[in-house]
């Protein structure tokens, strides 16, 4: 228990953050006012991520150790703990989540007009959720979240979503949920081999057999690279991505996806490195294929949520490029890619959402030349858009710079292979601002638009 | 003192019994019922410390029958109370339904307790013809009869199990020279490889699978879940299976880990359970056949707890059972609530369900996301247990196909909670389930979640109840 450190000045700042939404979710059940229910979520969100900003304050990076840890027994028969904690990885993910919600929050505000308190409950769960993975550093504890993540969200998309929604939504449950059951076996299977203990931290770095390893590390790809999602396994994120809600989407880029990736990062490198050794190389291939697909399939799309969905395949492809170029360089950009990703395209999501929610139409030539109309709102898009594709001195061109470096240490090829990935985003996205803000907007036929045109900013 | 339920139930019995003599009255013999159910409930509470041997010893009453008959009492109280007004019974044999209602009970209460071969035939044979009589009773709409088939259907298969099981246990009279349980299990355990011991448990056992549909003695369930009434279905779906896990819970404490041959043989079984109902009911149209291949793959995973052989396994086994009767309860409330007539649900007649009633859609959630196994609930924490309990057990194999089997089973459970709440209702009436049935769902919600939460509680329990047995 020596990776622990309780931050006596905040005994509870963990428990708080993951109970916090989930209370105001219970709240929720029982208000009937829609205009309530909104600001309910939105105070209850804002006052989750204010709350939030003092961990970065007291957060101490001179360690490696999980920090703000909270411990109590749960289940005392099986030896599972209700154990929170944080390290340098997590930090950035929790308060990615905190800060993201009350965005969602007000990005459903006018949008969602059906069942206002049914949709702010299943945000407020998912917040307890995604904040409660990142944070557990019990196995029964990260494998019950992660599973009940699945529920909100796939309300969210089936209740709120888009004409396709049913197939969306269950693909999506099905898709995770089937590549999450081995990861069960293989939480139970190190139970057992660690002294009938499910505590993380006492997991990692153990001498397991080779061949163990390597069953232990197929359960955690399976889990995690569905999760990414990693090519071949991503076709359920453009049909997720597509018909969710924007709220939903914006949770979907900025937090869910890096679920997998964190996951790879806290469990699989740690738990079963010498298979992760062994097996980095393939993956690295197939992270290429990742980039490389995402970004051609994403330059053929009319659909912008598509777009910037297959857009999202290729950025987590780098990601899992850094992490498994397993050196220094790599692992920090991937890191950092992960937020920047969560950020950005969190970001490009709420702007396209503001088009939908207007034009009810995804296409991209529904929204032809709109930048003649809309001057702010096209300098918005236009600077998440350059951030997306990794332009100099915005957030994302230092985690691709660490990982092309990093991939650089590793492998000239593989390097030279992942070059087109960056010139493919350009494209894309170029192709994307090229058509909203410098085309003529020449199409009148979509009535939308001439809301859209009266909207101005 | 110690006979209390029983007697309680008897009374009811007899009560109900003059009813039935006067004119019938949907809602006069409905509140009687539940009125009787609550106080076999209060009884079963009230001799709950009980302990004793009765009836020259052949009838065991112990903190594990007690607290069997306790849960047998809640299931049965909970079917009465949402069971409204019997939609798919006739009126005028209302009271004699719930006469055979309770002597099914009693019969089931009865086994809890029995510790000698020939008082476990009788009271499993009482709780089965109980049951024949129920699954006919139902509406003849539409002159179809096929309540009927279904009571016949029942009626062949019990008894070719109950005749398994009586030349098993006349194979165990044989081999041992008594019909006391604990003699005979003492007396077999000498010879646990010769085939006639191995011959003789498996047949005694097949009794009791018959009970809990489990693999190879399920045929009946699909075809009898269609065919009796949506409250007869939802007794048959939770109650019995109680009772014969708790009587497969005190054969397999005897067996103990020696009999290997038993222990293939079951595993086989338990797996092809899982397999079997996970992948029929993946196709099915009409709920309650849905439910009930479900029902085969769950008791294809309690099997799996009793397999460990381990006071953690039987402990896990009686939490998953108790676990599976409240989200099993919980699915059958809302079915029967929907039927209006008490006519058979298919899955599209749920369509819309979050619009004409959102607590029996958000009801019907829970059970269902509970009994696919998804946390927060209490159907995952059973899952987990008992999967933690068969690795531990180094049944590797076993756990990744059973886990294999959740990842199918979740498929057809969410195609049913995507009906409910992403179709519209196309012009489905409104429902409007009455204050009882509504306080019910939401008892049984809540204990699904906290069951869920915190199940350290009730293993404790369970695991005190099983040492008084060991």
């Amino acid at each position: 228990m020596d990776q622990l450190l309780i931050n006596p000045d905040y005994p509870h700042i963990l428990s708080t953050l993951i109970f916090l939404p989930l209370a105001g979710a219970i709240f929720l059940l029982f208000v009937r006012n829609e205009s309530f229910a909104r600001f309910w979520a939105l105070g209850i969100t804002s006052l989750t991520a204010i709350l939030s900003v003092p961990l970065l304050a007291a957060f101490d990076s001179s360690t490696s150790k999980f920090q703000f840890v909270e411990q109590i027994n749960w289940i005392e028969s099986l030896d599972i703990q209700y154990v929170v904690g944080i390290d340098g990885i997590s930090i950035l993910l929790v308060m990615l989540t905190t800060l993201i919600m009350p965005l969602c929050v007000l990005a459903s505000w006018s949008y969602i007009k059906t069942r206002v308190q049914a949709f702010m409950t299943c945000l407020l769960i998912m917040e307890c959720a995604m904040l409660g993975v990142f944070m557990a550093l019990d196995f029964v504890l990260f494998y019950v979240l992660w599973e009940a993540m699945l529920i909100p969200m796939y309300m969210l998309i089936a209740i709120w979503g888009g004409p396709r929604k049913i197939y969306a939504s269950v693909k999506f449950f099905l898709y995770t949920l089937a590549g999450s059951v081995m990861l069960l076996v293989a939480i139970i299977w190190l139970y057992i081999h660690n002294d009938y203990s499910f505590f993380i931290p006492d997991m990692m770095w153990q001498n397991y057999s080779s061949t163990a390893q390597v069953w232990l590390f197929l359960a955690f790809f399976l889990a995690f690279a569905i999760k990414v999602p990693m090519f071949p396994f991503h076709t359920w994120l453009p049909a997720a991505h597509v018909e969710a809600p924007t709220a939903g989407s914006v949770i979907l880029a900025s937090v869910l996806l890096k679920m997998g990736t964190y996951g790879f990062l806290r469990f699989a490198i740690p738990i079963t490195p010498e298979a992760t050794m062994t097996l980095a190389q393939p993956i690295l291939w197939l992270s290429i294929a990742g980039i490389i697909y995402g970004g051609l399939t994403a330059l053929a799309q009319s659909d912008m949520k598509k777009l910037i969905a297959y857009s999202s395949v290729g950025h987590m492809g780098f990601v899992t490029l850094g992490i498994f170029v397993l050196n220094t360089a790599g692992v920090e950009g991937a890191i950092l890619q992960m937020v920047n990703h969560g950020i950005t395209t969190g970001a490009l999501f709420l702007c396209i959402g503001m088009i939908y929610e207007r034009t009810h139409s995804r296409e991209l030539r529904d929204a032809t030349g709109v930048g003649k109309h809309m001057p702010i709102y096209v300098t918005f898009l236009t600077f998440f858009s350059l951030s997306s594709f990794g332009f100099p001195a915005t957030n994302s061109f230092v985690g691709e710079f660490l990982i092309l470096a990093g991939t650089f240490e590793h492998s000239l090829w593989l390097a030279l292979a992942a070059i087109p990935g960056a010139v493919l985003a350009a494209a894309y996205m170029l192709r994307m601002l090229q058509k909203i803000v410098w085309a003529e907007l020449t199409i009148l036929t979509n009535p939308g638009l001439k809301i859209l045109t009266s909207v101005k900013s | 003192m110690q006979f209390l339920p029983e007697l309680t139930l008897l009374g009811a019995g007899f009560i109900i019994f003059i009813v039935s003599l006067g004119k019938a009255d949907a809602s006069k013999s409905r509140s009687i019922a539940i009125g009787l159910g609550s106080a076999i409930f209060g009884a079963t509470l009230f001799s709950f410390n009980q302990t004793g041997m009765l009836f020259f010893d052949s009838y065991q009453v112990d903190l594990f029958s007690q607290f069997f008959k306790t849960l047998i009492a809640g299931s049965m109280l909970v079917v009465l109370l949402f069971g409204n007004k019997l939609k798919g019974i006739p009126v005028k044999i209302h009271p004699e339904y719930y006469f055979f209602l309770f002597t099914s009970v009693l019969g089931l209460m009865m086994l809890v307790s029995s510790v000698e071969l020939l008082a476990i035939f009788v009271s499993l044979e009482l709780s089965s013809f109980a049951v024949y009589i129920m699954v006919p009773m139902r509406d003849d709409e539409g002159n179809f009869r096929f309540q009927m088939e279904a009571g016949i259907k029942y009626l062949l298969f019990g008894i070719t199990a109950t005749g398994f099981m009586l030349f098993g246990m006349s194979y165990m009279y044989g081999l041992t020279g008594s019909t006391d349980l604990s003699v005979v299990i003492t007396e077999l355990s000498t010879m646990w490889n010769t085939p006639a011991a191995v011959i003789s448990i498996m047949m005694v056992l097949a009794g009791f699978f018959y009970k809990l549909a489990l693999f190879p003695f399920h045929f009946w369930v699909p075809d009898v879940y269609e065919g009796a009434s949506n409250e007869t279905t939802a007794f048959i779906a939770s109650v019995p299976k109680i009772a014969a896990v708790a009587l497969l819970t005190r054969f397999m404490i005897l067996i103990s880990s020696n009999g290997q041959a038993i222990i293939n043989i079951l595993m086989v079984c338990s797996i092809a359970s899982m397999f079997y109902g996970n992948l029929s009911a993946l196709v099915q149209k009409d709920v309650k056949r849905m439910l009930g291949f479900s029902g085969i793959a769950h008791a294809g995973f309690v099997l799996l707890g009793l397999l460990t052989f381990q006071i953690t396994g039987y402990a896990n086994a009686i939490y998953y059972i108790t676990g599976y009767v409240l989200m099993n309860l919980a699915c059958f409330l809302v079915i029967c609530t929907v039927a209006g007539k008490g006519e058979n649900i298919l899955i599209e007649d749920l369509s819309g369900l979050h619009k004409r009633s959102p607590i029996m859609a958000f009801t019907l959630a829970v059970g269902l996301f509970s009994l696919a196994g998804i946390p927060p609930f209490v159907g995952f924490m059973g899952k987990f247990m008992l999967l933690t309990g068969a690795l531990k057990e180094g049944y590797l194999l076993i756990v990744i196909l059973a886990a294999i089997n959740t990842a199918i089973a979740i498929y057809y459970y969410l195609s049913v909670i995507r009906v409910a709440y992403t179709s519209d209702p196309n012009g489905r009436a409104l429902i409007s389930p009455s204050v009882l049935t509504s306080g019910t769902s939401v008892l049984l919600l809540a204990a699904i979640v906290i069951m869920g939460i915190n199940p350290q509680f009730f293993i404790n329990y369970a695991t005190s109840v099983i040492q008084t047995i060991m």
